[in-house]
Formats: C-alpha cells, structure tokens, sequence
C-alpha cells in the first residue's frame, strides 16, 4: 500500500498527541479538515497494512515506579543465539538487539525493583558463553521522542 | 514529577490503557467500562496522569522500517561531565534523534551519553553521525548499529 499525502499528514499527526477528550478522533477530524469516519476507518487501514507499531498510551516509566536499565553483554559469537533467546524470555527485558562492536547484545530492562533487577542480571551473567556485562544506568532523559517526519 | 502513589483503581486504569486503543467514535468509553470506571473518571484520571508526566504520550508510534527509516544506530558518546547537559541538548534538538540518556560509564568504558539515530540509508546514518560530533565537539564515541532484531516489545506494567 502507497502512503496518500493524506496519509502521511494523518501519519505525522497521530504521533504527536490524540486529544484526551470524548470523541478525540472527530477532533482530530476537525483539526485536518475531515470527518470523523474517514479518519477512523483510515486508521484501521494503515494499521492493518502493519504502518503503526502501536497506537494508545506511553508511559514513562520512571514515574510508574519501574527502574529501568541498559545492559550490555559481551558474548561469545557462537553463543550468541542461544544468550539472546534466554534474555527474550524474561519479559522485564523490552528490547534485544544484537549489535557490532566488543559488547555485541544489548538489552532493556525494566524492573518494579532493584532487587528483582539484580536478581535477573545474576541470572544473565551466569548464562553459558556470557563473558563479561555492563551495566548502563541513566539519570537524566533529555529526550524520548520517537517521531517520523513523512513528507 | 511523580508526586502520588498508584491506588487500586489508578492500576487497573493503567492496566487497560496498555492494551490496543480502539479505533472507535468514544474510545474512552470502552475503555472505561473495562476498568470498571464512568467515562469522566477516565478521562479524569488520563489527564491527570499526563500532568503527573506518568503518561508520555497518547498517540502513535510508527514501524519505522515500514515507513522507509531502515537505520538505526545507538551511538554511544564521551562527553566531559560538565559538558553533558549542553552537549545533549544539541543532540535533542536534531530530528533524527529518538532518544538521548545519560550513562554511568564502566570500566573500560568511558561513554556516558548515548542517542538512538534514525534514517533512511547506512550512509545518511554515518553522515548524521559525524554532523552531530562536529556540532557537539566530541571526538570518542563508537557507532553501534543494530545487526539483529531480537526483541522489541511494549512494557506490560502491573501485570505480575
């Protein structure tokens, strides 16, 4: 499916803020100069042609009480798969890449806390061909805003 | 600022803004009637949560390789200490960049300020890069890209 001029500036508007209102798609509507159907069922269409990774709420986590970490492994090239599959399985662990460079997987963690954070990376650390793993805590977010400008 | 505990009914509204938002006329009102609540008490209670800044957003986040950002990069920089902030507002302010934190460093590891860099080409990756590093002053930093996708999920919060 090709992407309508339509499209795109329903795309760019919808990754900023949905009106927290009753009917916050007919507002929506009103500010592109639509109607609220065409902008409802538009939605739906880029949805299931797998445009939008997810549509509703983002937290910040910090201030629902979780503790957040990054976490980088170094792991043996040939244990990579099996390390990368046992981290999927926690599902306190939100993000899994694999990456180039000494410390080659590189996870998130997301914890209601320390302990349990603590208990899980003991967990990881101990995991057959993990050699060595930092562990990444942030202080300041000076920006989380994951936006694509389509033009 | 987090300034209030969660209470019950503060957990359940959570619980069911974290599942799909439908694409309906009055989707506060499917929604409120899941978490057992009127309409106005969950609009209410959003709100409040976006002032509380619990709520980052309501809105959409698009998959990127689907709307032709292929690239992504963690780059990971050194910054003398009392240069941070002003270095990651220079960051910030490049639209290419999602996120940008903090780090403790390690040993071994003197990064402490890392970004998430989208684009459309290696090369348009490579050359926002350098922009940022010639913008910012800083010379040691290692560009970390993304070989393999092993996980990426939403947070299911409350749900043990």
């Amino acid at each position: 499916m090709e992407l309508s001029l339509f499209d795109k500036e329903l795309l760019n508007r919808l990754q900023g803020n949905i009106p927290i209102c009753s009917r916050p798609f007919a507002k929506l509507a009103e500010e592109i100069g639509t109607d609220e159907e065409t902008i409802i069922s538009r939605i739906r269409a880029l949805k299931d042609a797998g445009y939008l990774r997810r549509i509703g709420t983002f937290f910040n986590s910090n201030n629902l009480g979780y503790v957040g970490t990054l976490v980088a492994l170094k792991v043996s090239p040939t244990k990579i798969a099996p390390v990368a599959e046992a981290v999927n399985k926690y599902p306190e662990a939100t993000h899994n890449y694999e990456r180039e460079g000494k410390y080659n997987l590189w996870f998130t963690l997301l914890t209601r806390d320390k302990n349990h954070e603590s208990n899980i990376l003991d967990e990881i650390r101990n995991l057959p061909g993990v050699e060595d793993m930092l562990k990444l805590k942030s202080n300041k977010k000076y920006k989380v805003n994951v936006q694509f400008n389509l033009n | 600022m987090c300034n209030s505990t969660l209470t019950k009914q503060d957990e359940e509204i959570i619980k069911v803004l974290q599942e799909d938002f439908p694409l309906c006329e009055e989707p506060y009102k499917v929604l409120a009637a899941r978490a057992g609540v009127t309409e106005e008490e969950f609009l209410n209670c959003v709100q409040k949560f976006v002032d509380e800044k619990k709520i980052r957003k309501m809105g959409a986040v698009l998959r990127h390789r689907e709307v032709g950002f292929k690239f992504n990069a963690l780059c990971a920089w050194e910054v003398p200490p009392e240069n941070l902030d002003e270095v990651a507002k220079i960051f910030s302010a490049h639209p290419a960049v999602s996120h940008c934190y903090d780090r403790n460093t390690a040993p071994n590891w003197n990064y402490n300020l890392y970004t998430m860099i989208h684009a459309k080409t290696r090369e348009e990756c490579d050359n926002i890069i350098l922009e940022l590093a010639k913008m910012a002053g800083v010379e040691n930093y290692q560009v970390l890209y993304s070989k393999k996708e092993w996980k990426k999920t939403s947070m299911k919060y409350f749900r043990d």
